[in-house]
């Protein structure tokens, strides 16, 4: 495998190879705490940071660690992650740590820092890993604050409620009331919003490549021809 | 006997790692326990100080308990708890007793209750709910005022028969689109006030062994 630029890193996590969106790992979740902006960008930091800690640390050990030994030793530096985040949060913002409750320790079963670790990190020196972490994180980051943010809009009419949880007493006031609305579109807020916003997302970002392709083909002059076929999945590099 | 090499080489690296992860989480343990304790101790007071704000009592309330068992009479609690007790020159002015209703729309809710010795309600706060976004979390405070209703009601006020939501004949309203929240609330209201009551000499009486 030839070496990946940095460029070719960031527009693999951000768009081409999203975790979130392409990838689809680390639904659940996704899935479940993403009723509020707030909640959505803690786990999107906390994940975040474990990713960039347990690719660190696989990349550090990558020619220490024989491949028959290789998946118990990441699983225990990612478990290791999360303990340690969990206590941070606990001690930093132990209200958000209650709201986020079980799916703060749920980060080690997500797949997206176990399959970074494997598929990138064990290969890749420490820098290019650390920031495979990073951009991989912040790409899962960016789609649970948007999917946040769409559900908290749709279901209650503003933005932004309750971010004192995470900066402090004065962003209380942060909360930005868009409309005003006696019935709110509840189902958004409730589980069955999450998976119909994470679906019209998904659809949006494909709609998006298709026009995309679709430009470039007419730029080069060329027709499409023959079936065309919508690649869902992407390639784990 | 190469592979017992390959195995206890492979069993001594996971070993080392398994003692550097201990290590590295005992490390922060201990760097974050007395800010854990701090942030919780933080979160409690400030719930028992919506109740009985600062300025009425004169102890420190979170740390002025008593033991309440799971499956005590009238409360509904699932575990032990504690209650507390609010104080003014050492005499109790007042409880906050833990509830659990377990009638809620989608599980449990729980509340704390504030009563003053002379029965009537201090204030009810709700501490955690599944109950339906929009609808029936207006029992929250966040949310919605309703729960300051209770404020100063006593079994007597109203009548016990009135201890139920309008809809059933009684003195406190339901929100549209939902009943069953807050008739699960005002119940377990009405039955931490009976509590009180019945355990009035044991809750008010000043402990002798007092500071």
């Amino acid at each position: 495998m030839s070496q990946p630029s940095y460029s070719q890193l960031t527009l693999n996590g951000l768009w081409k190879n999203n975790p979130a969106l392409v990838q689809l790992l680390g639904l659940c979740p996704l899935l479940a705490v993403t009723a509020s902006t707030v909640n959505a960008m803690g786990l999107a930091a906390a994940t975040l940071f474990v990713l960039v800690v347990s690719n660190t640390t696989v990349s550090l050990i990558r020619n220490v660690v024989s491949d028959t030994i290789r998946l118990p030793v990441f699983v225990m530096i990612i478990a290791a992650a999360v303990t340690i985040t969990e206590l941070l949060m606990q001690a930093f913002s132990y209200e958000l740590y209650q709201i986020l409750g079980i799916f703060l320790p749920l980060i080690t079963t997500n797949c997206i820092i176990l399959g970074r670790a494997d598929a990138f990190a064990r290969k890749n020196p420490l820098p290019a890993a650390a920031y495979d972490g990073f951009i991989m994180g912040l790409g899962f980051g960016l789609v649970l604050v948007l999917l946040g943010g769409i559900r908290e809009l749709l279901g209650t009419g503003a933005l932004f409620a309750d971010m004192q949880l995470l900066f402090g007493p004065d962003a209380a006031q942060w909360r930005w009331e868009i409309f005003s609305v006696d019935y709110p579109f509840l189902v958004a807020i409730l589980p069955p919003g999450a998976f119909l916003v994470t679906g019209c997302l998904i659809a949006l970002k494909n709609q998006i490549d298709l026009s995309l392709q679709r430009r470039a083909r007419s730029d080069d002059g060329i027709k499409a021809m023959g079936s065309k076929r919508v690649r869902v999945t992407g390639t784990v590099s | 006997m190469k592979w017992l090499v390959s195995v206890g080489l492979g069993g001594a690296v996971l070993a080392l790692f398994a003692a550097i992860t201990s290590l590295a989480i005992g490390w922060t343990y201990l760097g974050t326990q007395s800010q854990i304790e701090l942030a919780i101790r933080r979160a409690e007071a400030r719930q028992l100080m919506e109740i009985f704000p600062a300025g009425t009592h004169d102890n420190d309330v979170v740390d002025d308990t008593f033991a309440l068992e799971a499956e005590t009479a009238l409360l509904g609690l699932r575990q032990n708890r504690r209650g507390y007790r609010v104080r003014e020159e050492r005499r109790v002015i007042g409880v906050i007793l833990p509830v659990t209703a377990r009638d809620g729309y989608s599980g449990d809710i729980r509340a704390l209750v504030g009563v003053r010795s002379d029965g009537s309600v201090a204030g009810v706060r709700v501490v955690a709910h599944k109950e339906t976004p929009g609808l029936g979390d207006k029992v929250d405070l966040r949310k919605s005022a309703w729960i300051l209703d209770f404020n100063a009601r006593s079994l007597t006020d109203p009548a016990i028969s009135g201890w139920t939501v309008s809809k059933d004949g009684g003195a406190f309203d339901q929100f549209t689109g939902a009943t069953v929240t807050p008739r699960a609330v005002i119940l377990a209201t009405r039955r931490a006030l009976e509590y009180a009551q019945l355990n009035r000499a044991t809750l008010f009486e000043t402990p002798v062994n007092d500071p």
